[in-house]
């Protein structure tokens, strides 16, 4: 049973690790810069998620089956859900962040304060998508039906699984360079390693932090976007809570704080509760991945990578 | 290119393949043929909320319905709830001597969430009996309060066989178990399928799990596989491969909507067609939607009855609420019934009116209610309905 569908469930895996990952970079760079775990990551998730969601209906579709469009039609309609639910996350993660989490910074709050706000934030955007669209989950839009595209030992690769590893990746390189190539990124490691002396260097730490937010809110409607080609029910208010949480604990799988740490956490975490459901029933899931997340941590409490956004070596 | 067109041309003969092979089921059995319009009519002396229109109360005078409205799976606590609305205001349009108040309480449809909800409810002294809880689980946890605060409460929907076990005596079932639904619908796909396997695919719910344990009993060894998935799980790869490496004739799920959805989608995408059976909580139009074309030709097994028949009730419904009525709707409407008429016989205590019920026996819409001491009814008929494109109709009776 297992070694029949190993090659089916690590392929499942990646791609859904894939989006871990990608909400994951979200908690790390925040984690970095502020030390601060942003418990309402997962609900600027759930904003690109209605982002995509919503920019499908204005392109015109309706729930039901899978319409029969162009190839090139559905690029550009996936293409321009994508940056809108992008959009619209990035803003809100910086939206977030001036009203949760400056104020409290302006009057040095102490750490557990940014703890509680980050909680009541996600409650109340959560909730407000609940009064709003209500509990059901918005009707399903799906522009692309997956289909297999070839197979790997008689496993299939669907069209869907490919778009996602490999957007994903592409994007997580494209922060990894942002951060470690780009003056704006050093920017972000000065202040992760040393806010104050980063600051005396010359660095704007507030711009710093909005900057972390947004790249962070961009990368969770990316996420959105996948998630809601992989799951079409997910436009749903608690949609991203599960979500957040197994992000959560890819990030400290990998070595919160670590871009690379986030990526690796968030595949590992989405093949090995693969392999975990496989072996032990569906039901099992959620307890593999966190008694690997105990068992990694007993033996490397900084996670797999160890925590480095700060850190020379990034 | 290529490839899409010939995987949408596949698609095609599947479809046709489909299609004439459930003509073909269809016109096998002489059986399935006269079933095909079985929804009952309403019978001629069905109590309705209007009473006989002499009913007096103390103004203020009030019943709940506690049950989700936006919380879990809210679309089947709506239609419990709406049908309650639409009895109170009817009854109270017919007598102008007893306005009736409607408290509507939300549970959030989870056993932590509603312990809440119902406390207020409790603690409002005007509320005489409780149309609700529509779950098993929340029912489940807010029982011992209502048995103490001594307080009638009729569920409309709530089917775990465990809930009348507890030595309750003020909760009454309107509709049959799952120990009735569960062999009945276990009986129905052994008559029509004859299947050599069946995979039995539990949620983590109270419901569930006494529903898939009820029909794995009655399938015997036909049960070959089981499994399992989570409230609020919508990724299911691993059942989906479970069911593959099982390939049996027949799926049943014992579950909620909200997870049969993505559920069977992911079935379909995966290129399983095989049967899909499920239960009264998967049977709502919210499933259909939300499992977009993946849930035609689905099976829902409901000891609900079918409403096209009650036509005075839909049309009410309909004109009332812009949708007609959803499952258990007509129940909740019977239950809404038997409260009223007690009420309006000048009931204006809580141990009356539980005592009332106790010893009620007449006719609704949907049934005859007369409750055994432990709360069960006697009469229980179990339906079979079927998604047909974007509409669930009524298949046939167990």
């Amino acid at each position: 049973m297992f070694l029949d569908r190993f090659w089916a469930n690590t392929i499942n895996g990646l791609a859904y690790g894939s989006i871990y990952a990608l909400i994951a970079i979200g908690y790390t760079l925040v984690y970095g810069v502020l030390q601060l775990i942003n418990f309402a990551h997962s609900e600027i998730f759930v904003i690109g998620v209605f982002g995509v969601y919503f920019t499908f209906l204005a392109l015109g579709f309706q729930p039901g089956a899978a319409p029969n469009l162009p190839i090139g039609g559905i690029i550009a309609d996936l293409l321009l859900a994508g940056v809108v639910g992008m959009v619209l996350a990035g803003a809100a993660a910086v939206v977030l962040e001036r009203v949760a989490y400056r104020p409290l910074r302006r009057r040095n709050a102490p750490r557990l304060a940014f703890l509680i706000t980050a909680i009541g934030a996600s409650f109340v955007v959560q909730q407000l998508f609940r009064i709003f669209r209500g509990s059901n989950p918005e009707g399903t839009i799906r522009l692309l039906q997956p289909e297999p595209v070839f197979r790997v030992f008689d496993a299939p690769v669907t069209n869907l699984q490919i778009i996602i590893v490999l957007a994903s990746i592409a994007m997580f390189f494209a922060a990894d360079g942002f951060v470690n190539r780009t003056r704006l990124g050093r920017g972000v490691r000065a202040v992760a390693q040393d806010p104050a002396t980063a600051t005396l260097m010359g660095v704007n730490r507030e711009r710093v932090i909005v900057i972390t937010f947004l790249l962070g809110g961009v990368l969770a409607g990316a996420a959105a976007l996948f998630y809601l080609m992989t799951i079409p029910q997910g436009a749903v208010f608690n949609g991203g809570f599960l979500l957040g949480i197994k992000a959560f604990a890819a990030a400290v799988l990998g070595g919160i704080g670590n871009l690379r740490g986030a990526l690796l956490g968030g595949l590992i975490l989405g093949v090995v509760e693969n392999y975990g459901q496989s072996l032990f029933g569906g039901d099992w899931r959620d307890v593999v991945a966190f008694v690997l997340l105990v068992g990694v941590l007993m033996f490397r409490p900084t996670g797999i990578l160890g925590e480095s956004l700060g850190k020379a070596r990034v | 290119m290529v490839r899409r067109r010939l995987a949408a041309a596949g698609a095609l003969v599947a479809a046709a393949a489909l299609v004439l092979s459930g003509c073909a089921n269809q016109g096998g059995g002489g059986a399935a043929q006269t079933s095909q319009a079985p929804a009952p009519a309403q019978p001629n002396n069905a109590a309705l909320p209007a009473g006989n229109g002499q009913g007096k109360c103390a103004p203020g005078t009030s019943i709940a319905y506690v049950g989700t409205l936006a919380g879990q799976n809210a679309a089947l606590g709506q239609a419990i709830a709406n049908a309650t609305e639409l009895a109170v205001n009817q009854h109270n349009q017919a007598n102008p001597g007893c306005q009736v108040t409607l408290v509507k309480s939300d549970s959030g449809g989870t056993p932590d969430t509603a312990v809440g909800p119902t406390q207020a409810v409790i603690n409002n002294p005007a509320v005489l009996g409780i149309v609700g809880l529509p779950f098993s689980g929340e029912s489940k946890a807010v029982g011992p309060a209502l048995n103490a605060a001594g307080l009638v409460n009729i569920t409309p929907s709530a089917t775990n066989p465990s809930l009348t076990t507890n030595g309750w005596t003020n909760f009454f079932r309107g509709l049959g178990n799952d120990a009735v639904q569960g062999p009945a619908a276990a009986k129905w796909i052994k008559t029509k399928f004859n299947p050599q396997s069946v995979c039995v695919i539990k949620d983590d719910s109270d419901y569930g799990i006494g529903l898939a344990t009820a029909v794995t009993q009655a399938l015997g060894p036909a049960a070959a596989c089981q499994g399992n998935v989570k409230t609020n799980q919508k990724e299911f790869s691993a059942t989906v491969g479970q069911v593959q490496q099982a390939n049996p004739q027949v799926i049943f799920y014992a579950g909620y909507y909200n997870e049969a959805s993505p559920l069977v989608q992911q079935l379909r995408d995966a290129g399983v067609q095989t049967t899909f059976v499920a239960p009264d909580g998967v049977k709502d139009p919210e499933f259909v939607k939300n499992a977009a074309g993946a849930a035609n030709g689905a099976y829902l097994t409901c000891p609900c009855v079918p409403q096209e028949g009650f036509t005075a009730f839909t049309q009410a419904y309909q004109q009332a609420y812009g949708t007609p009525p959803q499952t258990y709707s007509a129940e909740a409407y019977d239950a809404t019934t038997i409260l009223l008429s007690g009420i309006d016989k000048g009931i204006n205590s809580r141990p009356a009116l539980l005592n009332y019920v106790k010893t009620y026996n007449g006719q609704g819409l949907t049934k005859k209610f007369a409750w055994q001491p432990n709360g069960e009814l006697t009469d229980t008929p179990v339906y079979v309905y079927r998604v047909d494109g974007q509409n669930i109709v009524t298949d046939s009776p167990i």
